[in-house]
């Protein structure tokens, strides 16, 4: 069988090559291949990225009422917006959460991911379940973090009632609101940070660790001066992931209120995100939700530049 | 691409909603469905989707969608309760798959709140008297029926359960606080609002733990409710959809009681058809609670069977009132109306509503039902033993309708998150009827 495909094969081959009018076809075959090749992903992203956030840029310019009429708006969105104090809070809400929930978050990755490096018995059952929590519903999370910080029947309560603390209203105060989603949000993405840093560790070579233990420096010393400068790559995506995900938080806090978008009686954690789906999906006001919705894109631009100028930062430049 | 990630969670999180409600449905209805044998001329029965709204046993349907469907091997209801939150979730829910047109059930739920914009939408809705149901105008009170015709004299509700009124309490934390526990004395005790506030702060120098009142929102409902028979009949809107929070007494006297009873430290700061509010039932978090007929389907399903006997059922201060009341609708998009019809016919007979009084307390609509011997001398064991029937239906033929505008839900939810406010500290007491007024006005807007 072989004997015979293979000459043909061949043949064909040879056949092919000969005729100089069907050499652009080859040509073609090289140079478009690659781009046909790699076009489901763009395809995908026109209709499912490009589109609808060029829709939304359309339709914040539009007084666009679900149960009514579309009417030109102009800015009109926009500038009610920036004068909207309920938009300013929900901005408000959601940095401030954002940089309640990370900053710990990143550090307990980080030394996490440092003890995960080193050599210990089960290693590997060890570092599977730092990603457990990332693998448990967001819903049944928010269902068992919410009986923990009840007002009256809390265990969060219960135990700082062990050291005089008067019971803590979690969903009425607003700082206290901000702890308890960004505690949620830390159990849930420390673990998956701290495998990518992980991964980023395991790629530092041996060798500098070693060259650093023969000159004298500490197990510590070299943390900072070795392992941190040699992760900012990993730092800067880990950093921009959650900068996103922290800027676009929603499920946590929604569920945090029985689902009910307002974040409180008084807006209390409501975030950006849950500002445009109360706007859009309660309100119908489907314009004024894609004009936040483009505030939004740009707050969470300028928080990743932000964050990205930080982190390059960190161990010092070259 | 940030507003489609969005669209996507909420659908996600509709999904998952839609499907724990089905779950839980089909859990304890699929014993009766898979033991149907096919019949004979219908291969595969038709299924009809009904959803609702509300805590607790909330329509009461249960008893009454297991006996349709032992009866009926043709036309199976799968009855789906969505959620507590009738404002916040149910009806945005609704009107977005009534506006995209897919989604809906075949009968579905409406609160008297989402009524106005019910009425004013009628292309959502099937004609019901296609279906013969005109027949049906004599067995409601006329403004229960009324209410179910759009202004183009579609016919496109019917009428479930109306509210009444009364007070749902504790028998044995009243027992801790040396006060009455006999129904008759309870009710004596508070003929008018004043001194249900002053029985209410005896009760809490003796009793510490638990708070008089579940929060401020159910008790500005009922005076709110009981104020509006007094002016007019309407709430947030006047007949022309013309706001007037500001200017209604019925508003202002609802805030002001709210308030006092706050301020005073009796109520225990729960916002109702919450899950910490229907905790606090469970646990007794607080020893009373304003109970609308329907209300009493609530406390006994979110207190569950550990708490029987312990409540019980005294008369309102202040006088009847009726806060709530729902009607059922077959939407357009169903692909079985007539059939959608029948079920909704048969939910909101004389007979079936009567069952559900008895089994569940939501007060029938029907007058037919409201006559029947077996409710008006209705008890209902939960409540050990209250005469439902002598204290709903008795009022039931007086009660008034009352006005609800196009945008009722909206302001509701804007009103109650102030008063809500006010009562767990985020809105300083002095500040809070500005900002109600001014919150208002924004949703209406």
């Amino acid at each position: 069988m072989s004997l015979d495909t293979l000459p043909r094969a061949a043949r064909n081959n040879h056949r092919r090559a000969r005729p100089p009018g069907r050499r652009w076809r080859s040509r073609l075959d090289v140079k478009a291949m690659p781009y046909a090749l790699v076009s489901p992903y763009f395809i995908l992203f026109a209709a499912f990225g490009l589109f609808p956030l060029a829709f939304t840029l359309y339709y914040s310019l539009y007084d666009y009422d679900l149960t009514g009429t579309v009417e030109w708006a102009g800015l009109g969105n926009y500038t009610s917006l920036l004068s909207d104090d309920d938009f300013w809070r929900a901005t408000v809400n959601t940095v401030s959460m954002f940089i309640i929930a990370t900053v710990p978050q990143m550090l307990l990755a980080l030394f996490l991911a440092n003890a995960l490096n080193k050599r210990l018995k089960f290693r590997l059952a060890i570092r599977m379940s730092v990603l457990l929590p990332l693998v448990t519903s967001v819903v049944a999370v928010a269902v068992v973090f919410t009986q923990l910080f009840a007002r009256d029947w809390g265990l969060v309560n219960y135990i700082l009632s062990w050291f005089g603390v008067d019971a803590t209203n979690w969903r009425a105060e607003r700082v206290p609101s901000w702890i308890a989603i960004a505690t949620m949000v830390d159990w849930r993405w420390t673990g998956y940070n701290a495998i990518i840093f992980l991964a980023g560790m395991q790629t530092i070579p041996r060798d500098l660790y070693e060259a650093a233990s023969i000159d004298g420096a500490s197990r510590r010393r070299q943390f900072w001066q070795i392992t941190l400068p040699m992760l900012r790559p990993t730092m800067i995506f880990v950093v921009l992931n959650s900068t996103i995900g922290g800027l676009t938080l929603f499920a946590e806090p929604m569920t945090f209120y029985n689902g009910n978008p307002d974040g409180g009686s008084q807006g209390q954690f409501q975030t950006v995100a849950m500002f445009i789906y109360k706007e859009a999906f309660r309100e119908f006001d489907f314009g004024y939700a894609s004009a936040a919705a483009w505030l939004l894109f740009l707050l969470i631009l300028i928080g990743a530049a932000i964050n990205f100028l930080f982190v390059r930062r960190i161990g010092g430049t070259k | 691409m940030m507003i489609s990630k969005r669209r996507g969670l909420a659908a996600a999180s509709a999904l998952a909603a839609a499907a724990l409600a089905v779950a839980s449905c089909s859990s304890s209805g699929t014993g009766t469905q898979s033991s149907a044998p096919a019949s004979s001329g219908a291969a595969e029965p038709i299924t009809i989707r009904v959803q609702t709204f509300g805590g607790g046993s909330n329509f009461g349907y249960k008893n009454a969608v297991e006996k349709w469907n032992a009866e009926h091997k043709d036309i199976q209801i799968k009855h789906e309760n969505l959620t507590d939150q009738f404002e916040q979730q149910y009806w945005p829910q609704m009107i977005q798959w009534l506006t995209s047109g897919s989604g809906a059930g075949d009968v579905v739920g409406i609160d008297e709140g989402g009524m106005g914009l019910a009425k004013a939408r009628t292309e959502w809705w099937a004609d019901l008297k296609e279906y013969g149901l005109e027949s049906r105008k004599g067995d409601f009170p006329a403004w229960k029926w009324e209410n179910g015709v759009a202004a183009d004299g579609k016919l496109f509700a019917l009428g479930t359960d109306i509210g009444g009124m009364s007070i749902c309490y504790r028998k044995d934390l009243f027992e801790k606080a040396g006060l009455p526990t006999e129904r008759d004395e309870v009710s004596a005790l508070w003929p008018t609002w004043d001194e249900y506030m002053n029985v209410a702060k005896k009760f809490q120098d003796k009793v510490k733990d638990t708070k008089f009142a579940d929060g401020t929102n159910t008790l500005y409902q009922v005076v709110l409710y009981q104020e509006a028979a007094k002016n007019g009949n309407v709430t947030y809107f006047d007949k022309d959809n013309n706001l007037i929070v500001d200017k209604n007494p019925a508003v202002k006297a609802g805030f002001d009681f709210a308030q006092k009873m706050s301020q005073q430290g009796l109520t225990a700061k729960l916002r109702n058809f919450t899950d910490e509010w229907a905790t606090g039932t469970q646990k007794g978090s607080f020893a009373t609670v304003g109970c609308p007929s329907w209300m009493l389907g609530v406390v006994s399903g979110n207190a569950g069977d550990d708490a029987k006997g312990k409540w019980d059922v005294a008369s309102v201060p202040g006088g009847g009132g009726n806060w709530g009341g729902s009607w059922l609708a077959v939407p357009k998009q169903s692909k079985h109306p007539k059939e959608a019809a029948m079920v909704a016919d048969y939910l909101t007979q004389a007979q079936t509503q009567a069952s559900i009084f008895t089994d569940f307390g939501n007060m029938p609509s029907n007058t037919k039902a409201q006559q029947d011997p077996a409710v008006q001398g209705a008890k209902n064991e939960f409540f050990d033993d209250a005469p439902i029937g002598e204290i709903f239906a008795k009022s039931a033929s007086s009660l008034q309708p009352v006005f609800l505008g196009v945008k009722h839900a909206q302001v509701k939810n804007a009103i109650e998150s102030v008063i809500q406010g006010m009562d767990d500290g985020s809105v300083p007491y002095d500040k809070a009827w500005q900002q109600l007024v001014d919150d208002a006005v924004k949703a209406a807007g």
